[in-house]
């Protein structure tokens, strides 16, 4: 099977080693003499990458536009903290409860917006992010309001704690592997299908038995319960937490991301959430004109590319069946 | 004969529209049956309360000896009632095999989480279903456009892929929402070999809505006709053809009426 990638053909093997070059030399960095500040930066990247996969999700495969995700984010980054300072449970147990919480959460917020579409969904959504931001604010006894937490312990694990900037690398390198593999495998399955279908259009879908509903709320469940794990770790990474790191700039650069890279790529999630959160430090020696050039950026990306970086047009056909056939020898194959 | 489907006195009203008024019709087991009718006489919204789209206002269907007409949409299919629309609703970026997997019930009823943990032992099962879903490709002459995107498709694939779509959800009923819409007549002695299989083969009943009378009366075993959401005739095309209320409907009645 070949693929043409910027006019060059790769085979699948040439993109195999690839992968596995550029994670042999993000694993290898921490050890070398790289600074810090970009250390920091890259375990960012990886955060966003986490985010950007839970939130094209929603928007990209079961195609509803959230402008909310930050709600999902900070609810996971403030229960997991409250449950640890507060209630002295370990920082993987509140993790697994936090998780549950806004899934559950996730589920009882798309109710009523199930039958929204495209901007009116965005509203709302945006709207709840709004609730959320005020509440912390507000809720001075129980969030400290705009002071935020500082302060969070490490987490332990069986008696090892985990602290420095290279442990939280690897840890958080690890869970973007992880959900890489899972929207890798959730789009070749008939369920990633089926969700796709509900997207292009809801009606078709019904008329082939594919109940909308389900879907879309399994999007909201599974997006909302994986931006809470990443809000959970970004907590005990910087150690402190307050209401400036969940406002509705964030929802907006990680739909940034998503629409930059590809909606419904898996690579493009990857790429967008790398790209606008490196480039905004890179540009930094362009002080003033820093935004302008980022804002640039996008507009010119969006006119020549709108697709995204690595949208649809990308997209590997039939690898629902390519994947089934691996491993089949003498198996007819009608991929090219 | 046995009865696949029987809609008894169904009647639906937007408001003070009355768009289908008290409908009754029988589909035998094995038959082709057209519905047939002005623009604006009801045939789609028929169909829509067939599969569920709309619920009705009065009255009742029955489709294989169970009264369906509280059902959802999805499950109706689930049961066995498959349909093609109108405007083709095929999903233009996925490829022509995609198309048909989404609508094949092992498929599209796929758990998350074995999929993910497990996809290996997910294969067996995944080259039984794109083998079933190549076969029914092969049934409307698809078979060499499996990578293909739908939306690169001609006007008539895409209408025959939409035929294949719903016979992968495994029916029992077929609805054609004018299948030969916008194809030329050598796709429709195509589309006309298709139905004959469907039925002959693979013994699914099919009810079509449709405009080109040569092809309704050659392919239909019995035709009905609604009017303003009536049905004012029923019977063989010979017999359809020459009743003066259907002559009437089509070209109206020839004298200029005072209301």
């Amino acid at each position: 099977m070949k693929e043409k990638i910027a006019g060059i053909h790769l085979s699948s093997r040439t993109k195999m080693i690839a992968l596995l070059v550029m994670a042999a030399i993000l694993l290898i960095l921490p050890v070398t003499s790289i600074s810090r500040y970009t250390l920091h930066i890259i375990v960012l990247c990886f955060i966003y990458t986490c985010l950007t996969l839970s939130l094209n999700l929603i928007i990209g495969w079961s195609g509803q536009f959230s402008l909310g995700h930050v709600t999902f984010y900070g609810m996971g980054a403030y229960i997991t903290t409250l449950l640890v300072m507060n209630a002295g449970l370990n920082f993987f147990v509140a993790t697994i409860i936090s998780v549950v919480l806004v899934a559950i959460f996730s589920m009882i917020l798309c109710f009523p917006t199930l039958n929204l579409r495209g901007d009116y969904l965005a509203v709302v959504t945006l709207g709840f992010g709004e609730v959320f931001r005020l509440f912390i604010t507000n809720a001075v006894n129980l969030t400290r309001g705009p002071m935020g937490i500082p302060g969070i312990p490490a987490p332990t694990f069986f008696g090892i704690t985990i602290s420095g900037t290279e442990a939280f690398y690897y840890i958080i390198f690890a869970l973007m592997v992880i959900f890489i593999l899972f929207m890798i495998r959730l789009n070749n399955s008939g369920f990633g299908l089926a969700m796709l279908t509900v997207k292009e259009d809801d009606i078709a879908a019904i008329s082939l038995g594919i109940s909308p509903v389900k879907y879309k709320m399994w999007a909201f469940v599974i997006g909302g319960g994986m931006a809470a794990l990443m809000g959970s770790f970004y907590a005990v990474y910087l150690g402190t937490i307050g209401p400036t790191s969940f406002v509705y700039n964030e929802s907006i650069k990680m739909v940034s991301m998503v629409v930059l890279g590809g909606m419904g790529s898996v690579p493009g999630s990857v790429i967008g959430a790398f790209l606008l959160t490196a480039l905004p430090e890179m540009l930094r020696q362009f002080s003033d004109y820093r935004m302008i050039l980022y804002g640039a950026a996008m507009a010119i990306m969006m006119i020549f590319r709108p697709n995204g970086i690595w949208g649809i047009d990308k997209r590997v056909r039939n690898e629902y069946k390519i994947k089934a056939m691996r491993g089949v020898k003498n198996g007819k194959s009608s991929a090219s | 004969m046995e009865k696949v489907l029987q809609v008894r006195d169904v009647s639906v009203r937007f408001g003070g529209l009355v768009a289908v008024d008290q409908v009754t019709l029988d589909q035998e087991k094995g038959e082709i049956l057209s519905l047939i009718g002005p623009n604006g006489a009801g045939k789609t919204t028929f169909f829509n309360l067939i599969t569920g789209v709309y619920k009705p206002t009065d009255g009742t269907i029955v489709f294989k000896g169970q009264d369906i007409t509280t059902m959802k949409a999805a499950e109706r299919t689930r049961f066995g009632i498959a349909r093609t629309f109108q405007n083709i609703r095929l999903i233009g970026s996925m490829t022509v095999l995609e198309n048909i997997l989404i609508a094949h019930p092992d498929c599209n009823n796929e758990k998350l989480v074995p999929s993910v943990l497990f996809p290996r032992k997910q294969q067996k099962k995944r080259r039984v279903i794109i083998e079933q879903c190549e076969e029914l490709l092969k049934i409307v002459g698809l078979e060499d456009m499996t990578n293909e995107l739908a939306l690169n498709l001609p006007y008539g694939k895409q209408r025959l892929l939409e035929i294949a779509r719903g016979l992968a959800t495994n029916p029992q009923l077929l609805l054609l929402d004018e299948p030969g819409a916008g194809m030329n007549s050598f796709e429709k002695e195509e589309l006309t070999r298709v139905i004959r299989h469907i039925t002959e083969k693979m013994d699914i009943d099919v009810l079509i809505i449709e405009h080109d009378m040569k092809f309704v009366m050659g392919i239909s075993d019995r035709i009905v006709v609604l009017d303003h959401g009536s049905l004012i005739a029923e019977g063989k095309p010979a017999e359809i053809q020459t009743n003066p209320k259907v002559i009437e409907a089509y070209l109206g009645s020839g004298t200029f009426e005072e209301e």
